[in-house]
């Protein structure tokens, strides 16, 4: 943390970049927002910890448009929708300076409320420990056990882009879970359990697009959905049809694209699993079209960009 | 002060729903949510929150308003039945209640909203006195006091037992109704909501929004907020998502729309958000060009375009499910310190 | 009274996606050489196999379709040389995710008709006709609002 600041320091008084992009502390010791700063604002607020989770890539498109080069904090996991915000032209790459920073997993705040806390007046990070004071007494919970899903299945520790970066050698000390465990798991039920499953689980959308919005890669200027013209533009699910096909088309949209940064299914206020419509679309890639992660680079073609003449045919899905 | 007499929450339950429609908060595909009661509805009356508020069973997310059909040069027109069951909802806390008095001041208001007035007619309301308030709750900056809900009823739990009160006409009709499930609380049981009462107001007096300031928020000084150049830094990192206003109980925009069945027309009212891009859209335009606008358009209306039309009454309820929800942090309680600060 | 067998026997609604240059002139060979496929079958006519949106299928679905099927020009045949092979990586993609969702694969599709293989259009809704009739109304993709 302290390095960071220094550094952003630096390349703010030497005049390299005219803004910061990064997480404002809140009002509570776990809420981060993401905001910009600037000299004239200082850095008052900036930090950079165990909760500041939001992916700030996105935010590019719009930092980029304006005089100036920003700075931003790029997380490891991040830096793939960078990427793809690069490759897809979305974001101008020579006014963003990409200051790497590393990241030992992020801790979840729900998850710290699941374990029964609520009331709570303070979260303090020691080593291993979380210790939180609440309002009904105090806890210490293992860091292990608080981690956020998405950072239970992190690819890697690297920054795929960046102009620098700043190392560190801690690490949540966890083993990685099997990303694509809950997909087989969903896969190996019959289709009427599937079916269940997610009717379950989508019958609590409330059509609020944190989803879309939050989304590296849900970048586009006027989505189908807010489009009157396109037929299908609604604010409300009326019918479940209509929850159906917002996900299908949501994750399809981004299917080949969609780096799995774990967003759509942190911001979801319902907790609907997105992540694992997303995972299914990257398993079913993968094992037909060769291994891809998107993001790793901003010059491959994308796996429904391309072809070969000996693809699958489509019968595979029924002959399985 | 009455008392329910089983501490199996279930026979009551059935009591009531076998007299009317029960709803109760119940957990749906991991969340909690209020659902029509059944013996196998796995109920959550320690939620303090759902995620979507009680409005939703007055002002659904989405209702049918008419239906047209077309023959020839005819044009019918089919009007949903202006009748209703009476429905009881059990579980609803302060905020959710207060709500309901900020709801009614735009829908019940001439021209009535007939299809909200039904509802809010048919409907009891059983509240549930807060007893593990949580760190984003702030009801009591409105007034509110999380251990006196106003509903038809008013419930407390005190070491396993609940004890009820009626507060309205509805409400003393009802619990004539269970009477048999329903004794008089001695004065010691009496004794033991209250000091209850005290010790959770002592918990919300220490939570870390029980000292916000909303006196500020008055009319003359609407141009003051509405120009002040904190807006631009509040909403810097807002989404345009409609979390917010999809989960706020008081939030009250909808939008009209008609879907094509391919056999007539079907007209419907949904929830809008303030927060998205098409928001009062018109043939001229969009009158919220950029999300600043449109940010500053939800704010404004929670703390001053609604109380200066309704006597000073805010349109938060301090319920503190936007302080849980945002996506990236940002909330109500967050604009009234920025504003407040002035 | 007799109640009629025929008339309770399920007629599913099925919508075909034909590209123009193979497989609706296939449709037309079909025709104009008598062979029979019933007429439940809506051919909805596109300049090739790729204009087809995975929205399209969906639609079909929500306004009344029980199975949707695709026709394209072979792989390697396409008259914009590489739609189909676009075409045929998007439609995997889209079946594996109706599958996922426990929606049954059967009511999807994909078939490569040529121009000359009127014979073979004709089997294909045959058949295509009778894996759905199997299985019945659909009734998990359905928007309620779009039935009479």
């Amino acid at each position: 943390m302290q390095g960071i600041i220094e550094k952003v320091t630096e390349l703010l008084d030497n005049g390299t970049v005219d803004r910061v992009l990064a997480w404002k502390a809140g009002e509570f010791s776990y809420d981060r927002t993401p905001a910009v700063f600037d000299k004239e604002s200082g850095l008052y607020g900036l930090v950079y910890d165990s909760f500041c989770v939001n992916n700030l890539s996105k935010y590019l498109i719009e930092e980029s448009k304006k005089d100036g080069k920003v700075l931003v904090l790029m997380k490891p996991c991040d830096s793939y929708g960078l990427n793809m915000l690069i490759k897809e032209h979305r974001v101008d790459r020579e006014k963003i300076y990409v200051l790497g920073v590393p990241c030992k997993c992020k801790v979840s705040v729900d998850k710290i409320k699941a374990t029964g806390l609520t009331g709570i007046l303070d979260i303090v990070e020691e080593g291993n420990d979380i210790k939180v004071t609440t309002v009904y007494g105090d806890t210490t919970l293992d860091r292990k056990d608080v981690l956020c899903d998405k950072c239970m299945v992190c690819k890697d520790k690297v920054v795929v882009v960046y102009d620098e970066k700043i190392e560190s050698d801690e690490t949540a000390g966890i083993e990685k879970l099997d990303r694509m465990a809950e997909v087989e798991a969903l896969e190996a039920m019959t289709p009427d359990e599937r079916f269940n499953f997610w009717r379950s689980q989508l019958s609590k959308c409330i059509r609020c697009n944190a989803c879309r919005n939050v989304c590296p890669i849900c970048s586009c200027t006027k989505c189908v959905f807010d489009n009157d013209n396109t037929g299908i533009s609604s604010k409300a699910n009326v019918d479940s049809f209509e929850e159906n096909m917002f996900h299908i088309v949501r994750a399809y949209h981004v299917a080949g694209r969609c780096t799995d940064c774990g967003e759509c299914s942190r911001v979801c206020p319902q907790n609907i699993p997105l992540h694992l419509l997303n995972r299914k679309f990257i398993k079913e890639m993968n094992e037909l079209y060769g291994t891809y992660q998107a993001g790793t680079d901003a010059e491959a073609k994308d796996p429904l960009t391309a072809f070969t003449k000996e693809d699958a045919e489509p019968s595979v899905i029924y002959n399985r | 002060m009455l008392k329910f007499t089983s501490d199996q929450m279930s026979t009551l339950f059935s009591a009531i729903s076998a007299m009317k429609t029960l709803y109760v908060p119940v957990e749906k595909g991991g969340e909690v949510t209020f659902g029509v009661w059944s013996e196998t509805e796995k109920v959550r009356l320690d939620a303090l929150k759902t995620v979507k508020s009680a409005k939703d069973l007055f002002f659904p997310q989405a209702e049918t308003m008419m239906g047209f059909k077309m023959e020839g040069k005819n044009i019918e027109i089919q009007v949903p039945e202006e009748k209703m069951d009476e429905f009881v909802v059990f579980g609803v806390r302060a905020c959710d209640a207060k709500s309901f008095e900020v709801l009614d001041n735009v829908f019940l208001a001439e021209p009535v909203d007939t299809y909200y007035a039904l509802r809010r007619k048919s409907g009891i309301v059983i509240c549930a006195a807060c007893t593990r308030p949580e760190e984003s709750c702030f009801c009591n900056v409105f007034g509110i006091d999380a251990t006196a809900p106003a509903g038809d009823i008013v419930t407390w739990t005190v070491d396993g037992t609940l004890y009820w009160e009626a507060k309205t006409e509805k409400g003393e009709a009802f619990t004539a109704q269970l009477s048999e499930y329903l004794a008089e609380a001695t004065a010691e049981e009496e004794a033991a909501v209250a000091a209850q009462n005290e010790a959770v107001k002592a918990i919300i007096a220490k939570l870390p929004y029980a000292n916000l300031k909303v006196d500020g928020f008055t009319g003359d000084r609407m141009m003051e907020y509405f120009n002040s150049p904190k807006w631009a830094e509040l909403y810097q990192a807002c989404l345009g998502c409609g979390t917010c206003t999809f989960v706020c109980p008081t939030c009250q925009c909808y939008d009209i729309r008609d879907y094509d069945t391919g056999h007539g027309i079907q007209r419907y009212r949904c929830w809008d958000s303030c927060m998205y891009s098409e928001f009062t859209k018109m043939a001229g335009g969009q009158p919220r060009l950029t999300q600043l606008e449109r940010f500053r358009q939800r704010f404004m209306h929670k703390l001053l375009y609604y109380p200066m039309n309704n006597n000073g009454l805010f349109s938060c309820v301090g319920c503190g499910r936007c302080v849980n929800k945002c996506p990236i942090s940002m909330n109500i309680a967050k604009v009234i310190k920025a504003l407040g600060d002035e | 009274m007799q109640v009629n067998e025929s008339s309770k026997e399920f007629k599913p609604c099925i919508v075909a996606f034909c590209c123009n240059w193979c497989s609706y002139a296939g449709a037309d060979l079909a025709g104009s050489n008598r062979l029979s496929y019933p007429a439940d079958v809506k051919i909805i006519r596109v300049p090739c196999s790729c204009r087809v949106n995975p929205l399209f299928i969906l639609r079909a679905f929500q306004r009344g379709a029980d199975g949707v099927i695709l026709c394209g020009c072979h792989p390697g045949d396409c008259h914009y040389t590489t739609g189909n092979y676009y075409a045929r990586r998007r439609m995997t993609m889209l079946f594996s995710m109706l599958d996922y969702l426990g929606i049954e694969k059967e009511r999807t599709r994909v078939e490569w008709v040529s121009a000359a293989e009127g014979a073979k259009f004709a089997a294909t809704m045959n058949d295509f006709i009778s894996t759905v009739q199997s299985l019945g109304e659909n009734r998990k993709l359905r928007d309620l609002r779009c039935k009479e």
